[in-house]
């Protein structure tokens, strides 16, 4: 689902962010990324979402090479990637419905078709109801609830998120955690960049480590494949 | 659990999709339009700084246009006075005057008697008592001759002026085309400074809306990248913002036209009134119908294009981090 061949990422400052990095993880698989800040999980992230194009090495995701992919099919190629970001990337002067509604209307899809999308998506992460208020008057919990409702709402076969839980508090985290392995439950291939290591044990699923911008070791806890 | 994977865009026919292709077309179009009545003050002023802009050279093109149209009106009606020597008695001047009728190039010859003149003079000038100081009337007496409507080109008409300064009575003959001729070359002159003008300002005008554009992209930066990052293509993203330069340009082009409709509606009266103390029934003309959908259309166009300038030059460099 997702290959990384010796890839390398240099920033323009000339920081190395990734160096020789190789990795695969196959369709339908839950995955943790772990390390320090700076340890390059962001980085791969962005890799992965064409935030950032690598400077060597390649990429294979979903079977294609987007290595060198034309920026004029970035757009394209990021509707298959659901993302989650630590500080939830909403637009506060749109109602929640919009929020979750934006990668449907961006797909072009009828309104009708977009309203009970939206409404199983937000049923899904417990938020049905409150399509009409804005995401400003809910709390950080369930702001983080819209962002990944937004990220499943066009059904993606691949969902990554960044930080998810960095400011949420331990019980929280753990229902953002459950919510994300139930996505992989039906097929999903998930992968969460998370420092928050007890958490990341807890949930049982195959865990990279990172360190400096190489592999730093992975581990497969017994049973994580079969959830 | 219905988040199985896929692409979204399974199982929806394509007529449906196109109907939420223009749907949500509309929708943009709308809602850049309910975006800009967000901040009223600051796009009035921007509206208003259009329909100046764009009021000034239609003020200036029906300017020219009604001018066109007077000085016409003016040169069909051209005559040709042929002032006679004094020996000539109104027997004689009668004669010419039917013998005239029989040229091709003539349709009418009115007779102005030299004393019917000055009483005319008289009355018209006010100097009634200083003329009556006069020993003899300095007026001559005065064929006016009507040139038939196929012979009313200048070239025509100089020939017409010199048939008829051969005939031995007449002492002067005045084809008075001059005028017309450099009335119309002022015209020309105005017309191309107005042409200038249109350019200058419709150069103006889609500098006013990209710079706007440009504060809009620039305050909504957040939205762009969210909108890039879950997907959304550089026209998805453009296609509010062109809305909204649509939107300046057409409001810019209703208020220019209200300027302009204003400014007729305030001159109509004294030109219909000095028109009168011509004796002429000339009145001042509007766009009409055609003109303000050119108008209307052209300052949307405009508006879109210092949008589609904006857009271009700025959505490329907002990418999410």
């Amino acid at each position: 689902m997702i290959r990384f061949q010796n890839v390398y990422k240099r920033y323009a400052s000339g920081r190395d962010a990734l160096s020789n990095l190789s990795l695969h993880i196959t369709p339908g698989e839950m995955v943790f990324l772990t390390g320090h800040s700076g340890a390059g999980k962001s980085t791969l992230l962005k890799l992965i979402a064409m935030i950032e194009r690598p400077t060597r090495g390649q990429m294979i995701i979903r079977g294609q090479n987007v290595t060198r992919i034309r920026r004029k099919k970035v757009p394209h190629y990021r509707r298959s990637i659901g993302m989650v970001f630590q500080d939830h990337k909403l637009l506060f002067d749109r109602s929640i419905y919009d929020n979750v509604a934006l990668p449907l209307v961006i797909a072009g899809l009828p309104d009708r078709e977009i309203g009970k999308r939206v409404r199983a998506a937000l049923d899904q992460v417990a938020l049905l109801g409150r399509e009409k208020r804005s995401p400003i008057e809910l709390s950080s919990g369930e702001q983080q609830r819209i962002g990944i409702a937004r990220a499943v709402v066009s059904k993606p076969p691949v969902l990554i998120a960044d930080e998810p839980t960095g400011n949420l508090d331990p019980e929280l985290s753990l229902e953002i955690m459950r919510l994300f392995k139930r996505f992989n439950a039906v097929g999903v291939t998930v992968v969460i960049a998370s420092h928050d290591l007890g958490l990341v044990e807890q949930m049982g699923h195959r865990v990279i480590r990172l360190s400096g911008g190489q592999l730093a070791g992975a581990e497969r806890p017994d049973g994580s494949n079969a959830r | 659990m219905a988040a199985t994977p896929g692409s979204a865009k399974k199982r929806i026919p394509l007529t449906q999709q196109a109907r939420a292709y223009f749907l949500r077309h509309a929708q943009t179009m709308v809602g850049a339009l309910g975006r800009l009545s967000g901040q009223p003050v600051a796009n009035v002023m921007t509206v208003a700084v259009i329909g100046i802009a764009l009021a000034l050279p239609i003020g200036l093109h029906l300017l020219v246009e009604n001018g066109r149209e007077l000085s016409g009106n003016w040169e069909s009606v051209v005559d040709v006075s042929v002032y006679l020597h004094e020996v000539a008695d109104a027997a004689r001047i009668e004669t010419i005057a039917g013998e005239l009728l029989d040229w091709p190039e003539v349709s009418a010859v009115r007779i102005i008697y030299a004393e019917e003149a000055l009483g005319e003079f008289a009355e018209l000038s006010g100097f009634g008592q200083a003329l009556d100081a006069l020993e003899n009337n300095p007026l001559p007496d005065t064929l006016v001759v009507t040139p038939a409507d196929n012979f009313t080109d200048a070239e025509t008409l100089a020939g017409l002026g010199e048939a008829l300064a051969a005939i031995p009575e007449a002492e002067m003959v005045q084809v008075d085309t001059d005028w017309v001729k450099r009335f119309n070359a002022i015209l020309q002159l105005i017309r191309r400074t107005v042409g200038l003008t249109a350019f200058l300002l419709a150069l103006a005008v889609t500098l006013i809306v990209g710079n706007t554009i440009r504060l809009d992209i620039e305050n909504r930066r957040g939205e762009i990248e969210v909108t890039k990052l879950v997907g959304g293509s550089d026209a998805f993203v453009r296609r509010p913002f062109l809305y909204g330069g649509l939107w300046y340009g057409l409001g810019g082009g209703i208020v220019a036209l209200v300027l302009t409709e204003l400014s007729l509606l305030l001159l109509r009266g004294p030109v219909a009134r000095l028109a009168g103390l011509y004796g002429s029934g000339f009145e001042l003309r509007g766009l009409g119908p055609g003109g303000i959908a050119v108008l209307i259309v052209g300052s949307g166009l405009l508006g879109w294009a210092g949008s589609w300038v904006a857009t271009s030059r700025h959505l490329r460099d907002i990418e999410p981090t």
